[in-house]
């Protein structure tokens, strides 16, 4: 139960903003926090809290795997890439070939999310395939 | 010697008195709840009380009981308190290795200067980072159900 008392600002701050389907346990020796944070911002206050009690994430003794809902409403999202365009893939995985590219900040059509990491996007010249999830921003 | 009489008649008149008016249940009822916690009601009949609730475990429930027939008045307790049903744990999820190794190797593509090596599902990390990156680099690799993150890399 150390693990859980180490963590504890972070747990009741991932209480407090109300994640749902949080689930805290420990196992050997490493602590695993699951959940859905309902915003980006959530979710990033909680990886600061991450932080400030593990700077830099050194201990490797926590898996923090809050996600961001996604209303199953949503169909754009925009391409949050640094500055890049980001790679458009025949299949999910960066192994796949590149079939088209999406510009940095283009607002593009999501076709399907059943998969959490790639989701299947079409860009506004018809091109469609895979994009990685942490690159798109799901607009409201 | 007066005086003694006078106390003494006085003491067996209270005693007298307050053997005769039992508190009221309305009265007992508030001094219940106000010992009892939030989550639990409490109501009186004829000196009887009946708790009723839902309470985390046994033991609340035991020690609801023991607050109620300690009160004064109280002649008998009804205990209908309910116990929650134990949250059943989520289990924790670790991702085949396999699954891991292409998993990593999409996340990790963006992230030129950072080595990965996967074994039992412990994912660990080499090479070098900027504190910016670490965190991205950190959440996207959360995501993917590894054992543990072995962190080993150097931040600039």
């Amino acid at each position: 139960m150390a693990l859980e008392d180490k963590y504890k600002a972070l747990t009741d701050a991932a209480t407090a903003a109300g994640i749902s389907d949080l689930a805290v346990r420990e196992q050997d020796g490493i602590l695993y926090v699951d959940g859905t944070a309902a915003d980006g911002a959530t979710k990033d206050k909680l990886w600061d809290i991450y932080n400030q009690i593990d700077p830099n994430f050194a201990s490797g003794d926590l898996v923090l795997n809050v996600n961001v809902a996604v209303d199953a409403a949503v169909t754009h999202a925009k391409v949050i890439t640094d500055s890049s365009n980001l790679n458009i893939r025949k299949g999910p995985g960066t192994d796949q070939p590149i079939v088209g590219k999406a510009a940095h900040d283009e607002v593009i059509t999501l076709v399907n999310r059943s998969n959490d990491l790639w989701w299947l996007v079409r860009t506004n010249d018809g091109e469609e395939g895979y994009c990685y999830a942490q690159y798109l921003e799901p607009q409201a | 010697m007066k005086t003694t009489k006078l106390l003494m008649s006085a003491a067996v008149v209270a005693t007298l008195f307050l053997a005769s008016c039992a508190p009221k249940d309305a009265d007992i009822e508030t001094a219940v709840k106000a010992k009892e916690a939030s989550e639990i009601s409490v109501a009186v009949a004829k000196g009887e009380v009946t708790l009723t609730g839902e309470v985390a475990d046994d033991a609340a429930k035991a020690k609801a009981e023991v607050i109620a027939k300690a009160e004064k008045g109280v002649k008998s307790v009804v205990n209908n308190i309910t116990v929650k049903p134990a949250v059943a744990v989520v289990p924790v999820v670790i991702a085949e290795d396999a699954t891991l190794v292409k998993n990593v190797a999409d996340a990790t593509k963006d992230f030129p200067t950072v080595k990965t090596a996967i074994k039992d599902g412990v994912v660990t990390l080499t090479g070098t980072i900027n504190k910016t990156s670490l965190i991205k680099l950190m959440q996207q690799l959360s995501a993917l159900k590894p054992k543990k993150i072995d962190n080993q890399l150097i931040v600039k």
